[in-house]
């Protein structure tokens, strides 16, 4: 299925023609001979919540690592509110409002909870109080557990630690990388509800996920990766119907 | 060995101890940040102890310095040694590690270039100041100042332990309180992540050497003035025994290089009477063999390698 679902029209928030928050052209990555991103294109607009779809190895986390700068592409171009941010390292990035939650939470464990927040908070002089009792009033169970030491966390309790750290740097953009990977399915809806909450408060979530039926129901829009390439795209409620996807992503009608 | 003299030589043990501490910090900060074992951290100690040294020959100390004085040979002394220890560090990580980063280089690369780059800095030093010892000037009057147990503590070992104890807890304010050593902490724990945190990665580890070389410079000068002399080879036994109470302590683990530095000078000094000056640092090193039998990650060492 290498044909795009012919479904251009944004259901998302942006105004047609207003540039997008972030947008990927053509963007190449490779790891010396093996090219993991054959030219992809993909808009976010802002306010939306846009799912990126796809198997292991499709050149998800690839994607979110090239917008963060931890990734230089081959060529192509990431622009953020319509400026090239390509090339710019990570460090420097994290000014211009990009948030990411990696893969596999990657809290630092031997730091506490409040550490771990404070860090998100990094790129600031000093950390913004009104912002941490934000994050704490999303999390709750952060607030509970503000000194304990993050390694000692429950996966989901990382998981939603990572997120808070991200949202301590006042992201505009939030890259979520496989927030429910490992996670019982009740805390996966929890965790859900959150990114939701998340996005109506105003900012802008680019989720990748395995997880499609779920990250489709949450998403104005969707992409599936295939082998580096965007194989499908459109709004997610069509996604959700479409019966490819229903095959591939959902496990359904596969016979 | 009578009761007295165990005291004595447990005072002299905890002050030797608190040096190793000091350079042992040393190698477990950098060890964090990077995972190298920064093996030139010896020549840093050595070319530090130079350092205080040539400062001080430099201002020529009388032979009767007043107490005010004898302060400010001291502060120089220390200062100098620091000093010149930051620059050789600071030195090491741009001109040996950076490009050694840049270019992705495996991890026995780095190792080997830092043995190298411990062998061209003690044999630079060799040729730059001599092969034979140089003597510490005289600060003040080596006198007994206080008396624990029965051990008499000269002005000497008060004045090492105190500067250690200093460093010491310095050390850890600016680790555990101030901004530089939460982006030291988050580097050491996943440096990826802290760069996506806004962290420069790159900043964190030069300053990381900096602050590595000025414990190191200034435990140099001080060992230098503990043992009354100086030399281009000065750095290698104290260096391998910190690198090895780092390791006891847990490598990465700041606390435990103090710990360890404190037990292996203990068990160093304490091996000289019960068994003779030859063995001294055998003690020492079993300490390190019979640790990592029982306990491979050091005292208060942490798993190995970042958690993903």
């Amino acid at each position: 299925m290498s044909e795009t679902v012919a479904l251009k029209k944004d259901s998302g928030g942006s105004a047609p023609g207003a540039t997008p928050l972030l947008e990927l052209r053509g963007l190449r990555v490779a790891y010396g001979a093996i090219e993991a991103l054959k030219g992809i294109d993909l808009t976010v607009g802002e306010g939306e919540i846009v799912a990126l779809l796809g198997g292991n190895g499709a050149g998800k986390t690839t994607t979110l690592r090239t917008i963060s700068g931890m990734l230089s592409p081959r060529s192509g171009e990431v622009l953020l509110g319509g400026d090239r941010i390509d090339g710019i390292k990570s460090h420097d990035l994290v000014r211009f409002g990009i948030g990411h939650v990696p893969e596999g939470r990657r809290v630092f464990p031997r730091m506490s909870v409040q550490e771990n927040l404070q860090m998100g908070a990094y790129r600031f002089k000093s950390v913004d109080a009104a912002q941490l009792g934000r994050v704490y009033e999303l999390f709750p169970r952060l607030a509970e557990r503000r000194t304990q030491l993050s390694g000692t966390l429950s996966g989901g309790e990382q998981q939603m630690l990572a997120i808070g750290r991200a949202l301590m740097g006042k992201p505009e953009l939030l890259l979520l990388d496989e927030p429910s990977m490992g996670l019982a399915p009740l805390v996966v809806q929890q965790i859900f509800e959150i990114i939701k909450e998340i996005n109506a408060a105003g900012t802008t979530v680019l989720l990748v996920e395995q997880n499609a039926a779920q990250a489709l129901a949450l998403a104005d829009r969707g992409y599936v990766l295939e082998t580096g390439s965007i194989a499908m795209s459109g709004p997610a409620r069509e996604m959700l119907a479409d019966s490819r996807i229903r095959a591939a992503y959902l496990g359904e009608g596969a016979v | 060995m009578s009761l007295h003299e165990f005291w004595d030589f447990l005072v002299l043990g905890v002050v030797l101890g608190s040096i190793y501490a000091v350079i042992a910090i040393g190698y477990t900060l950098v060890y964090g940040v990077l995972q190298l074992i920064n093996f030139a951290h010896s020549e840093v100690f050595m070319l530090g102890a130079y350092g205080g040294v040539l400062a001080l020959t430099a201002v020529e100390p009388g032979s009767n310095p007043s107490a005010l004085g004898s302060v400010a040979y001291v502060a120089l002394g220390i200062g100098a040694g620091a000093a010149l220890g930051a620059l050789t560090a600071f030195g090491l990580e741009r001109a040996a590690y950076r490009p050694l980063r840049r270019h992705g280089a495996p991890r026995l690369i780095f190792l080997i270039t830092a043995i190298g780059a411990s062998f061209f800095l003690f044999n630079l030093a060799g040729k730059l100041f001599g092969r034979d010892p140089t003597s510490v000037p005289e600060m003040y009057d080596n006198n007994t100042v206080a008396t624990v147990f029965g051990a008499q503590l000269k002005t000497t070992q008060v004045l090492l332990l105190a500067s250690a104890v200093v460093m010491m807890v310095g050390l850890d304010l600016i680790v555990h309180r101030t901004k530089l050593g939460a982006g030291i902490r988050a580097v050491s724990q996943d440096a990826e992540v802290a760069s996506l945190m806004g962290v420069d990665i790159d900043k964190v580890v030069s300053r990381t050497f900096v602050i590595g070389g000025l414990l190191g410079g200034a435990a140099g000068f001080l060992y230098g003035n503990f043992v009354s002399q100086v030399k281009f080879d000065m750095g290698f036994i104290p260096g391998i025994t910190a690198f090895a109470a780092a390791v006891v302590g847990g490598i990465g683990n700041i606390r435990g290089a103090m710990l360890g530095g404190l037990m292996l000078g203990i068990v160093e000094t304490l091996t000289v009477p019960l068994f003779g000056d030859e063995w001294r640092n055998v003690g020492a090193f079993v300490v390190l063999i019979l640790v990592l039998m029982f306990r491979p990650t050091g005292i208060l060492g942490e798993r190995v390698g970042r958690t993903a």
